[in-house]
């Protein structure tokens, strides 16, 4: 029997991710036409042996409860759970602190997957690698070029590629060309590890005076994180074996990065022929590329629709619109003659006649280090809720806050 | 009656238009620069019309002549060996200009109004000085030569160049009409008609004023162009509005001030107005928005595209969604990508665009 833990944070972590965060916790946000988490949930329940899905945050209780049924419907033989954490304990002093329930029913393994990325998870060939190397956890890595350096953490492989020796986060010089991709897989003994290693800091941190302990610390006793802290004794101890994916993966930390995130799932699902992709229909509208048009979301049959485009649940899209590599949510409506380039349009917006909404074409290299201080930083064009952007008016580049109204022209802004 | 266009050099201002085709010849409201004022000359029985020029273009030649026979007129180019600044044309030009007693008129190819050519005579002929100049008034004489008359007068007292303290807000229109006496104050030489001749005159009480009714603009550069082109619109909409496309029975119109050469094609579901001319054979697709934009011959539009604030040279085309603003200029034969955002761009003949370009620039 196996189990997964997805780590889903909580709200203060995905400030990264506003102006999207302001209406919607990070992982429920939707790409390549479902919510990000679903990627993870339906990868995991494909493996073989999976019994339950468990996910670790800080978020309130409700906030997944609507997924979570509509996940144990679609997948009746897996029991899902939401562990709420309430203090700051680390991702490792988490995982301990709910030990017992992660335990429960001797799992022979145990997934862990980070919520903000984005992948093809390759869950069963990592299995395969983890059961061979019969380590106490096996991380999944992949090759990135050299410059993206400080960015991730860093995996130093043996001579083989088959164990990490040294596993370090964020250096400031090259020290490998492995990134971890915050996808593990871990046998139950890694339990018995983190409350060793807790352990061991407590009764250092006991033998600094009590006010030096405040000063240097604001955590409990049982913080742990699991990078630091956990990987990187493993690693030095011979117990972590990789796996190196050359599977698409990126992060998705900053809410630009939501648009190559939809097209790389669109793209996937799309290649595995899954039902949910629109196919051009003679009545339809024209479709490029991989598209995910809602089944309530109503076309006008002379738009022009993708490639790599997600339009959600009620949205309207009018005469002679054009639409092309964005996500468009909820209610959204778009007015006759309009354009939408390398954009996000949040929940109930409305976009004027031959108004245009565009950002620059989002790469590896601007999409997760978008400093929202500087101007001309901004790649992709997002418009948080209910923006209304008036006819004939252009949004090139900015980030919009939810309730606006855009009545000129405006580029590279935040619009507050 | 006789007169003489200033035409002058190669029109750079008016690049990359006058690229393709010599100045006078660039269609304002689908008709040359040149033949608006010919037209309002022959109206007021001009017959002999001196083009000064610097250069003198084959093209122009042959378009002029079709001119001379529609209208039974002589055109003669004057040209100027050496740029002979704003008088010395009229001393080469002076065998034409001299051949009989009646009064002259001078006129600045750029200059765009409606030629009040047979008031300003009437005007001229009745105070019996040597000169009148057709004068606008601004809002900002400070940019101006400001011209200041005796009291309760049309007599010129002097001319103030860009006045610090308010002297007035009259300036010089650049159309003039003269006698033929004036000619002799006049070297063939470079001479400023602005600096050193009128200057003389006013001294001498031989210059008057008469003051401009209606629009005036001076429509050398594409902004002044689209702003020029906009009044012009606004004065046919006021003086023969069944030259325009009138809204009643087209649905597209908003707005008003849209001229749209018959032979044009306009699809379904467009937009189009205010103040926006469309040249012969353009082809304006279905949900096309036009606004304050010039359109040349064949050109086309394709469906959903932008156009606003700009000119579009002949035989270029314009993508699907693209947009194109800013005063924007597009040359001879210029395609623009579809989806493709063009802001502020002077785009030289027979480039294509596949790239946005967002910030204002010249694309050789």
């Amino acid at each position: 029997m196996n189990k997964a833990v997805i780590l889903v944070g909580g709200p203060s972590r995905a400030t990264r991710f506003r102006p999207l965060s302001m209406n919607m916790p990070q992982p429920l946000f939707p790409v390549g036409g479902k919510p990000i988490i679903w990627h993870q949930v339906s990868k995991i329940a494909s493996v073989p042996g999976i019994q339950e899905i468990l996910l670790l945050g800080v978020f309130e209780e409700h906030v997944f409860q609507t997924f979570l049924d509509q996940c144990s419907t679609e997948y009746p033989h897996i029991t899902f759970k939401y562990l709420r954490e309430y203090a700051l304990l680390g991702t490792a002093g988490g995982l301990h602190h709910f030990r017992d329930l992660i335990k429960r029913g001797n799992p022979k393994n145990i997934f862990l997957l980070y919520t903000d990325i984005c992948s093809s998870f390759p869950l069963e060939e990592l299995l395969e690698k983890h059961e061979k190397s019969n380590s106490m956890g096996t991380i999944m890595v992949k090759k990135v070029p050299k410059s993206d350096l400080s960015k991730f953490g860093y995996v130093v492989p043996d001579a083989e590629n088959n164990m990490a020796l040294h596993y370090v986060e964020k250096p400031e010089t090259y020290i490998s060309d492995l990134v971890s991709t915050g996808v593990y897989v871990f046998t139950p003994k890694i339990f018995d590890l983190i409350a060793e290693l807790i352990e061991k800091r407590s009764s250092e941190l006991s033998s600094l005076s009590k006010k030096a302990f405040r000063a240097e610390f604001s955590e409990s006793h049982d913080f742990l994180r699991l990078e630091q802290d956990v990987l990187q004794y493993m690693a030095s101890h011979n117990l972590l074996s990789i796996f190196i994916t050359c599977d698409f993966w990126r992060q998705i930390k900053s809410a630009a990065s939501a648009v190559s995130a939809n097209a790389e799932y669109l793209m996937q699902a799309k290649k595995n022929s899954e039902s949910y992709i629109t196919c051009q229909n003679s009545q339809g509208p024209t479709i490029i590329g991989a598209v995910y048009i809602h089944p309530s979301a109503t076309v006008d049959p002379s738009a022009k629709i993708g490639p790599n485009v997600s339009i959600h649940a009620r949205a309207n899209i009018g005469a002679g619109v054009r639409v092309k590599n964005s996500i468009v949510l909820d209610n959204v409506s778009i007015s006759d003659n309009a354009i939408v380039i390398n954009a996000i349009v949040g929940w109930s917006s409305k976009i004027g006649q031959w108004a245009r909404v565009e950002g620059s074409p989002c790469t590896a290299q601007n999409e997760n280090t978008v400093e929202y201080s500087s101007p001309n930083a901004f790649s992709i064009c997002i418009l948080g809720q209910d923006t209304i952007v008036r006819n004939e008016s252009f949004v090139r580049s900015c980030i919009v806050l939810p309730h606006k109204e855009i009545t000129h022209d405006h580029h590279n802004l935040i619009l507050m | 009656m006789k007169a003489l266009i200033l035409v002058g050099g190669f029109g750079t201002r008016l690049r990359p238009l006058t690229l393709t085709l010599p100045k006078p010849l660039v269609e304002f409201a689908n008709k040359p620069m040149i033949l608006h004022q010919i037209e309002a000359l022959v109206k007021v029985g001009v017959t002999d019309v001196v083009l000064a020029v610097n250069y003198k273009p084959e093209v122009m030649v042959a378009v002029l002549k079709k001119y001379e026979e529609k209208f039974g007129i002589t055109i003669t180019f004057s040209v100027e060996e050496e740029p002979l600044g704003t008088a010395g044309p009229l001393a080469l030009a002076r065998n034409i200009l001299a051949k009989d007693d009646t009064p002259f008129f001078v006129l600045n190819a750029d200059v765009t109004c409606e030629y009040p050519f047979e008031q300003l005579l009437e005007f001229h002929q009745a105070h019996g000085a040597e000169g009148t100049i057709l004068a606008t008034k601004v809002e900002e004489p400070s940019k101006y030569g400001v011209i200041v008359t005796e009291p309760n007068s049309s007599l010129i007292k002097c001319f103030v160049e860009k006045p610090v303290e308010f002297v007035g807000n009259r300036i010089n229109a650049g159309i003039y009409v003269f006698n033929v006496k004036v000619l002799d104050r006049i070297q063939l030489r470079p001479t400023s008609i602005e600096k050193e001749v009128f200057p003389e005159l006013a001294e001498q009480r031989q210059l008057h004023t008469f003051d401009l009714s209606g629009y005036w603009m001076d429509v050398g550069q594409p902004k002044d162009f689209l702003a020029g082109t906009a009044l012009y619109l606004s004065s046919l909409a006021k003086n023969n509005p069944t030259l325009l496309t009138s809204p009643q029975g087209n649905h597209f119109v908003v707005g008003g001030n849209v001229l749209i050469h018959p032979s044009a094609k306009i699809g379904q579901n467009c937009k189009i107005g205010p103040n926006v001319t469309i040249g012969p054979n353009a082809v304006i697709s279905d949900g096309v928005r036009l606004s304050k934009c010039v359109i040349m011959e064949d050109v086309t539009i394709k469906p959903n595209a932008f156009v606003r604030n700009s000119i579009i040279g002949w035989h270029s085309t314009i993508g699907a969604w693209a947009r194109v603003d800013g005063v924007s200029v597009l040359g001879d034969d210029v395609h623009v990508a579809d989806e493709i955002y063009v802001n502020g761009a002077s785009v030289l003949p027979h480039k294509s665009i596949t790239s946005n370009v967002t910030e204002p620039k010249i694309v050789m």
